[in-house]
């Protein structure tokens, strides 16, 4: 290492490792990971989106919770924004949690066909 | 490299490892190998958290879950729950209770040991692993050294010191930009720097926590305080009983130098410094810094008379700095976040933070950091949570063998400096014990002269025979052999010691007793005229009874006596002990179950 570039260059790639022990990003994106969550598919899951964070650097945690409380959906993406407004994503396959991220983490948008609301409407008009 | 999605940290610090938190972090690689989640979660080896009282303690990020006192067999549990499930394992997270409405703080920083510290030195301890280069560049690491090197002189990093108002955390408390300064200015191409880490004050771990837990800032701190007086070798002076500190220290060079921040020409500056570790033996006196010197020259280990002084004449006749530990470990943060900002934090005359090692009768042992002019009572009982059982607090011990007791009337005292030198102890390098009712403020001070007896190197003789009188005027007054005269005495040599002993460590060796005898005189005369010992510790002072009125007959306190000085018959004849045969252990008085025994 012979420059501050040098030096700069060596912390963003070391920061990836160790930033999601620290807090303050904008948004905490959950994965419900209990035994109804992983049957239903919800490790790949929560792995795609630590790949996509890391990789296209979300400013985002990703973390894992328990039971949510509606196995039928799983898998189940919470998004947390600061204030704590929570949007609830269902039957996430890795697919679509990279596009959740891309639009919701990435530009702020809802993907409003991919939440609960959409799904339960989805079930009314069958 | 794999994307983990959870991090698991390890305390791997003295006092966890001590605790067997090396095999937990065993445990938990064999375990997440065995639920498949290697590739997933990482197991990471890090530095003291400063809760040692609930160790071991693992950290569960991103979730910001902490769990305390976890063993081995909880391993499994931790990772099928929490990592594989979700769920967080209650029943061994780190929590606190509101006062006010009982209810769970789980929250890391809401907990009160945490609430009020600001960990500057500390800052990465328990949040990186030391072993990792990495991580600490990640931290903002080395970030201060490239800047001081390529775009700073060597006099406005002295004078961002000097700003900084940073003083010297070993005790003294000498200005650190003023003592980079004198050496700085001396000529000659010839300089060196040594990190002082032998600490050895009765309880203090302050510095070993931070070399095991950040050595990269000291490495840091040290580059920057070598480039600044112009220095191109420095020495690490630490104790061998630190062997995790020492190894850590060497992977921290090591690496240092193969990412090209020690050795040639570092950042292209033209600047070259390196590091070497020497080992101290474990004698107390090579804490005080011309004794320090002899040894690292290999001399024995005895201090010089001052002047000249080491930043004039220190290692191999060449001008030297010695710095504490945790004054270096404070030199990067400084130089990065400014001198203003450090400046304002702490009160008027002592700038920053200072790191204690809280230990004796306290809930909450370990090690905590807080801004200067926090007073003794926040850390005591806010951070402390008090003393244990309900015991009364009598006083703390501040500044080791070099300090005082201060008592309840200067709870509310700032702490900085010069504060505590006014009300009768001193800052020390940071331990802080605290004595409850049952302490025996004689027994202490005789502890500490005991202490001193060993330690003193023998050179000077107000050290080497004044510290031994002391010694033995303390023990006779323990077996109820002392005299009131004694206690003029004992003050009268205390003050020729102070006047007349040759290095700090003979100089301040009387303050134990100075301030006990100021603060607790009641103590001293109720061993030497009622022949009592009002805490009960001084063995020769107590004696054990039966009250025949209360004992059931049970034979349990015969049963139990080490040397069967207490007779009697069972479900008859009451037990009576034998005083001349006692060698009031007090095992009769934990032993029975009805509180027929008592020591008067």
């Amino acid at each position: 290492m012979k420059s501050l570039e040098d030096l700069k260059k060596m912390r963003e790639e070391a920061l990836k490792k160790v930033e999601m022990r620290e807090g303050g990003k904008d948004y905490r994106v959950v994965v419900g990971m209990a035994t109804c969550g992983i049957a239903a598919g919800a490790r790949p899951v929560l792995n795609k989106l630590v790949e996509e964070t890391a990789e296209k650097n979300y400013n985002c945690v990703v973390t894992q919770t328990g039971c949510i409380g509606m196995c039928v959906y799983e898998p189940i993406v919470e998004i947390y924004d600061k204030d704590e407004n929570h949007t609830t994503y269902v039957h996430v396959d890795p697919e679509k949690a990279a596009k959740i991220l891309e639009e919701h983490v990435g530009k702020g948008h809802i993907l409003e066909e991919y939440t609960v609301e959409a799904a339960r409407k989805g079930e009314g008009n069958n | 490299m794999p994307n983990y999605r959870a991090n698991i940290l390890c305390c791997a610090g003295t006092g966890c490892t001590a605790s067997n938190s090396a095999l937990i972090y065993d445990e938990f690689k064999t375990v997440l190998e065995k639920y498949e989640l290697q590739n997933e979660v990482n197991v990471v080896k890090t530095g003291c958290f400063g809760l040692c009282q609930k160790g071991p303690i693992v950290a569960i990020y991103p979730d910001n879950v902490f769990y305390n006192h976890v063993k081995v067999e909880d391993v499994e549990r931790i990772v099928s729950e929490h990592l594989y499930k979700g769920r967080v394992v209650e029943d061994l997270q780190l929590s606190d209770e509101d006062l006010e409405t009982k209810e769970k703080i789980l929250d890391i920083n809401k907990i009160k040991f945490y609430e009020k510290q600001e960990r500057i030195a500390l800052r990465n301890c328990g949040k990186i692993n030391p072993e990792d280069i990495g991580e600490y560049i990640a931290m903002d690491g080395y970030e201060a050294l490239g800047k001081v090197l390529t775009s700073m002189t060597r006099q406005e990093v002295i004078d961002e010191m000097k700003a900084s108002g940073l003083r010297g955390r070993g005790g003294a408390g000498f200005p650190t930009g003023v003592k980079w300064q004198f050496e700085a200015d001396q000529p000659g191409d010839e300089k060196y720097i040594i990190c002082n880490a032998d600490e050895g004050d009765p309880g203090a771990f302050m510095d070993r926590s931070l070399l095991e837990g950040d050595p990269h800032a000291i490495i840091e701190g040290m580059t920057i305080m070598a480039y600044a007086v112009g220095a191109h070798l420095g020495y690490i002076y630490i104790r061998a009983e630190y062997p995790i500190a020492v190894n850590r220290l060497q992977i921290a060079i090591e690496q240092a130098h193969e990412y090209g921040l020690l050795g040639k020409n570092i950042f292209n500056s033209g600047f070259d410094f390196d590091l070497e570790i020497r080992l101290g033996a474990g004698a107390f006196v090579c804490g005080e810094e011309t004794a320090l010197i002899a040894s690292i020259e290999g001399k024995r280990g005895m201090p010089t008379p001052k002047p000249p002084f080491p930043a004039v004449s220190g290692v191999w006749g060449k001008p030297t700095s010695i710095n504490n530990v945790e004054t270096i470990a404070n030199v990067a943060q400084i130089i990065n976040k400014g001198a203003d900002w450090y400046a304002s934090i702490g009160t008027e005359k002592s700038k920053g933070t200072k790191v204690f090692a809280l230990g004796g009768k306290i809930k909450n042992t370990g090690l905590v950091e807080v801004p200067m002019g926090t007073t003794l009572r926040e850390i005591i009982y806010e951070i402390g949570g008090g003393c244990p059982d309900n015991k009364a607090f009598k006083a703390v011990q501040t500044g080791g063998p070099s300090g005082g007791c201060l008592t309840e009337n200067e709870l509310d005292t700032p702490i900085d400096y010069d504060n505590l030198v006014a009300a009768g102890s001193m800052m020390g390098s940071g331990g802080m014990i605290v004595l409850d009712e049952d302490n025996c403020m004689v027994d202490v001070a005789k502890f500490y002269m005991e202490f001193i007896c060993d330690e003193s190197c023998g050179k000077c003789s107000p050290c080497r025979i004044g510290t031994k009188r002391l010694l033995e005027m303390l023990t006779k007054i323990t077996e109820g052999e002392g005299t009131m005269e004694m206690l003029d005495e004992m003050e009268e040599l205390c003050h020729e010691i102070k006047d007349t002993a040759l290095c700090g460590l003979g100089q301040t060796a009387p303050n134990p007793i100075l301030s006990t005898l100021n603060s607790f005189r009641d103590e001293y005369i109720a061993h030497i005229v009622d022949k009592k010992c009002p805490a009960g510790v001084c063995k020769s002072l107590l004696e054990y009874h039966i009250d025949p009125e209360k004992c059931k007959k049970c034979s349990m306190c015969a049963r139990n006596c080490p040397v069967s000085c207490i007779d009697g018959v069972p479900g008859k004849e009451p037990y009576v002990i034998d005083t001349e045969k006692c060698i009031k252990c007090g095992t009769c008085l934990t032993s029975c179950n009805f509180g027929a025994v008592e020591r008067i």
